[in-house]
């Protein structure tokens, strides 16, 4: 059995007939191929797949695509514009906040959400944020002051 | 050579990589799609030891979508996974006591599961979710058998037999050191101290999971297989030279973006080769990609020693004599370098960075029902400095000693050129004072005293703790591994590719997985060359494109792949003097080359650019006599010896008396690695370090039921990985003793704070406790429970 569903991703529609049990990142990675969404692990504990979804940063492992139906999703690839680094990518950049890169995406997003929770977050927020998504890298240090750098480097909100 | 003076060298210039991976562009092989791809799921034994009477695979060959289902019979010719590394008396291999039994590891199982995760069988079928419902199809015929899975319990009498070859699960029986001096040592000493140490068992936990793709070309013959590899080379050596028998020059592997790897993906698993062999029977390509219980279950891990040290002083807290024994865990199976990792990368290290009178250890390496143990992060070398630096704590506890004025005491002075220790490693320079003088001075140690004794007045329990360590790596001399055991050479190749327009691709046998060698092994060629680094390429990772190369682990790639890159850049140099000679009509020896330049010495103005050079290399109308068109060299460099990082690190904590929870209030690192390349790179590797380190220490661990054999802790909810909040921000610095070596004077960086770390943090605690009357845990993690039992016995005892 396969079920409709209709997603836009980084301004893009997409539509597919996918089996119920399809996981919203393997639907993100398989199905439309944006692999910037990663998968490290089976329990929801790694955060690598965190999208923003309807403005939420979101596990994509905990939802089946179908239950994205309808829904507004950004992805790493979808964070950049015009060629221009989004001051979360520039942080990481600036800061040495990525080793591997493969926590990276998931760590941004859920970075993209803290910001909005906490414009000018304290070092304490940051990391009690950042405890849905894991690092074996760089022991965080990197992570959180380019999350610093990213905040005072983003656009006023208007 | 130009060093420390070039330009970019020790600037921490930005991560060339970085842009495609905080832009969800890297390419790891997970994301690898190529057309007609199967999907192996592999069957996998539930059981820590049981017999396989028989598989009956029909109805997940009938299940649709279900292409083939194999097992260990259908691999007929397939041989065992190697280990490369050999610890036998015929081979004259220093230390054996009892050979090494070399068990066989069958890629699927055919007689008897060992461990639980051991796969027996493997369904590839046209999609992931119909290879997942068909494995639950396949039956096994078990019949259970008893399982030991505890490292103490594993040699013991009537522990369950796992390998008929290797009785008593014994794997090897080795020494090092003098054991006679050992002795005199011990009846002379004014003070001894006897610990037990549980260094427990770990998880790499690289947040990629391993994962393969394997395409056979039927109409060349040629098979590709992108897999999750630290090493290509090795790859593709053990599996076409010893487990599937094909021609390595048929056979390409490609390591593209690997997240992370801290040792557990240089060797080679049963998967990837399963896939590779699969994918040869069925023409079609076949893709894998560990689940994180799978990465639990089958990833090589780490540790699992449990070991009774004894440390003998004189009257003034000099170190006379250490005594170690060690029954080392090697898991069901011998990994690809398992037996080197409780042997020579362990009781080399045991004379840490101290003058002690005399060492002696012996290893026991056993076999036990679990997933196999090889090199994680350190090595070995982890291994012994918490050995070593638990022992000096509790050393000086026992003399009455300040921790501090014992190090002091006993810290080999000042060298450049060699230090012979009595663990056969000569070390190559050292100020190991001057380390932790440096920490002692961001730490204001006297200052932390006095506040301690405050708090200790208020009942609250601070603690700190120290250690120092000394890492052998630069791995490795050929010549000495070859001595003592290697089945391989450990040197290096890079190869310099000069293009007509003046642009450079260098080729290097080392492999990046967050390192970030293509930035910096760029800086060191925009220096060499005197170009920028924009007109420069980094290419690893490809066999099909970089000579045979040793890959990364051991922090050898900037140390041995640097130095050979460096190597083959001074050939381009010389082989473009020659050209620009011909070019200025002047002799070779008088050409210089300078910024960019070859110039005539002396004669200013009479030059040409690196870029007319080597266009003249590719369009050689105008051309001397007797040189070869083109610009590009290889080179191979083997070092002369380790080069030996050293540091020293401390760690403040609070423990609450009721609860055993510890907070890290400060962690400071002191690290001396040599000469640095590019400082906020090697900053980030010692952070990760440290936060390996300190989750040993304080959480980690792969805890195995001893009755059932399971791992309970095969997941990241179970596994308690570190994540942000319970860290601390680092204060590290650096102290700089090149080593002579190699020519830039780099020493290696990789692992230096998962060495010095765990001790530290754990001494911080147990100096905690004191006023309680604890002096020692056997076990780490020290988690809240674990600290709070040890509170409770201390109070039941006083």
């Amino acid at each position: 059995m396969k079920l409709p569903v209709t997603v836009t991703i980084n301004g893009q529609q997409y539509s597919h007939e996918v089996e119920p049990r399809l996981l919203l990142v393997h639907y993100i990675r398989e199905v439309v191929g944006l692999t910037g969404t990663h998968v490290g692990c089976d329990t929801s504990q790694c955060g690598a797949c965190t999208i923003l979804m309807n403005g939420q940063a979101v596990k994509s492992c905990t939802l089946f695509a179908v239950q994205a139906d309808g829904a507004t999703i950004t992805t790493i690839e979808g964070l950049a514009k015009d060629g221009e680094l989004h001051p979360i990518q520039q942080g990481f950049w600036e800061k040495h906040g990525l080793q591997c890169g493969f926590c990276t995406p998931g760590m941004i997003m859920a970075a993209y959400q803290i910001l909005e929770r906490y414009p000018r977050p304290t070092e304490e927020q940051i990391r009690h944020q950042l405890e849905g998504n894991l690092c074996r890298c760089t022991g965080y240090h990197n992570i959180v002051k380019a999350i610093q750098w990213a905040a005072e480097h983003m656009p006023a909100r208007k | 050579m130009t060093t420390a003076t070039g330009r970019m060298f020790g600037r921490s210039i930005k991560r060339r990589e970085d842009p495609r991976l905080v832009t969800g562009r890297g390419s790891f092989v997970d994301d690898i799609k190529l057309p007609g791809t199967t999907y192996a799921v592999f069957v996998r034994s539930p059981h820590a030891h049981a017999r396989i009477r028989g598989i009956d695979a029909t109805a997940a060959r009938r299940h649709p979508g279900v292409v083939a289902v194999f097992t260990g019979k259908d691999m007929a010719g397939v041989n065992s996974l190697p280990c490369g590394w050999d610890l036998r008396k015929e081979k004259n291999i220093p230390g054996v006591i009892q050979d090494l039994a070399m068990v066989p590891h069958m890629p699927l199982a055919a007689d008897a599961a060992r461990h639980v995760g051991d796969p027996v069988a493997v369904v590839i079928a046209d999609s992931r979710t119909a290879a997942v419902d068909a494995a639950e199809l396949v039956k096994v015929d078990w019949e259970v058998l008893p399982a030991v899975t505890a490292t103490e319990r594993a040699a013991a009498p009537g522990a369950p037999q796992i390998h008929a070859g290797a009785p008593g699960n014994v794997a090897f029986r080795w020494e090092i050191g003098d054991r006679a001096a050992t002795d005199q040592a011990f009846q002379r000493a004014a003070v001894t101290v006897r610990k037990r140490l549980v260094n427990q068992r770990l998880v790499a936990n690289a947040m990629e999971p391993r994962a393969c793709l394997a395409r056979y070309d039927d109409a060349t013959g040629e098979l590709t297989l992108w897999v999750t590899s630290q090493n290509p080379h090795v790859h593709r050596l053990l599996m076409c030279a010893f487990v599937l028998g094909i021609p390595e020059h048929k056979v390409r592997v490609i390591a593209p973006d690997v997240g992370g790897g801290f040792g557990s993906k240089i060797f080679l698993y049963n998967e990837e080769v399963v896939c590779s062999w699969a994918s040869r029977q069925l023409r079609r390509p076949v893709r894998w990609t560990a689940t994180r219980r799978e990465a639990y279950l089958t990833d090589a891990q780490g540790r699992d020693h449990v070991t009774d040290a004894e440390l003998a002083l004189d009257r003034e807290g000099r170190m006379l004599g250490l005594r170690v024994r060690t029954t080392a865990n090697l898991g069901a199976y011998l990994s690809t370098f398992a037996p080197a990792v409780p042997t020579f990368l362990y009781g080399t290290l045991l004379n840490g960075v101290y003058t002690i009178g005399a060492i002696h250890c012996e290893v026991t390496g056993v076999f036990t029902n679990t997933t196999p143990v090889d090199a994680y992060r350190g090595a070995g070398r982890p291994e012994a400095c918490y050995v070593l630096e638990r022992m000096v704590e509790a050393g000086a506890r026992a003399a009455g000693m300040d921790v501090v004025e014992l190090r002091r005491k006993n810290f080999i002075p000042r060298f450049s050129g060699a230090y012979q220790t009595h663990v056969a490693v000569a070390y190559d320079s050292g100020d190991y004072a001057a380390a932790f003088d440096r920490l002692l001075q961001m730490l204001d140690y006297r200052k932390f005293r006095a506040e301690q004794e405050a708090a200790r007045r208020q009942g609250r329990l601070l603690g700190i703790g120290f250690s120092t360590y000394i890492e052998a790596c630069s791995i490795a001399p050929s010549k000495v591994v070859g001595a003592l055991g290697a089945g391989a050479g450990l040197y290096e190749s890079g190869k310099v590719r000069v293009h007509p327009t003046g642009m450079v691709t260098v080729y290097t046998g080392s492999h990046s997985h967050g390192q970030g060698h293509e930035t910096t092994f760029a800086q060191l060629v925009a220096d060499e060359l005197g170009i920028p680094i924009e007109q420069v390429e980094i290419v690893h990772g490809d066999t099909g494109a970089i000579p045979f190369g040793m890959g990364t682990y051991g922090s050898r790639s900037a140390s041995v792949g640097g130095t050979a890159i460096l190597m083959s850049l001074q050939k381009i140099k010389e082989k473009g003097k020659r050209i620009a000679a011909h070019l200025l009509e002047a002799s070779p020896k008088d050409i210089e080359y300078v910024d960019g330049q070859f110039r005539v010495m002396g004669v200013p103005g009479k030059a040409v650019p690196f870029g007319t050079v080597a266009l003249t290399a590719y369009v050689p109308h105008n051309y001397p006599e007797g040189l070869e068109p083109g610009l590009e060299e290889t080179s191979f460099y083997d070092p002369s010896n380790f080069c030996f990082p050293f540091g020293a690190h401390a760690c403040v904590v609070e423990v609450d008396r009721e609860t055993g929870r510890v907070e890290i209030l400060r962690y400071l690192a002191v690290d001396d690695v040599g000469n640095v390349i590019n400082p906020m790179i090697v900053d980030g590797m010692v952070h990760g370090g440290i936060a390996q380190g300190v989750g040993q220490a304080l959480w980690e661990g792969a805890v195995y039921d001893d009755r059932s054999g399971q791992l309970v802790t095969a997941s990241m909810m179970d596994y308690a990985l570190p994540k942000a909040d319970m860290l601390p921000p680092y204060e590290t610095d650096r102290t700089v003793t090149p080593t002579p070596v190699n020519p830039m004077g780099v020493k290696g960086a990789g692992e230096t704070g998962t060495i010095a770390a765990t001790p530290a943090v754990v001494n911080a605690v147990v100096d905690a406790l004191a006023p309680l009357g604890v002096d020692h845990i056997e076990q780490m993690p020290l988690s809240a429970e674990r600290v709070w039992s040890a509170i409770q016995a201390a109070r039941s005892t006083r």
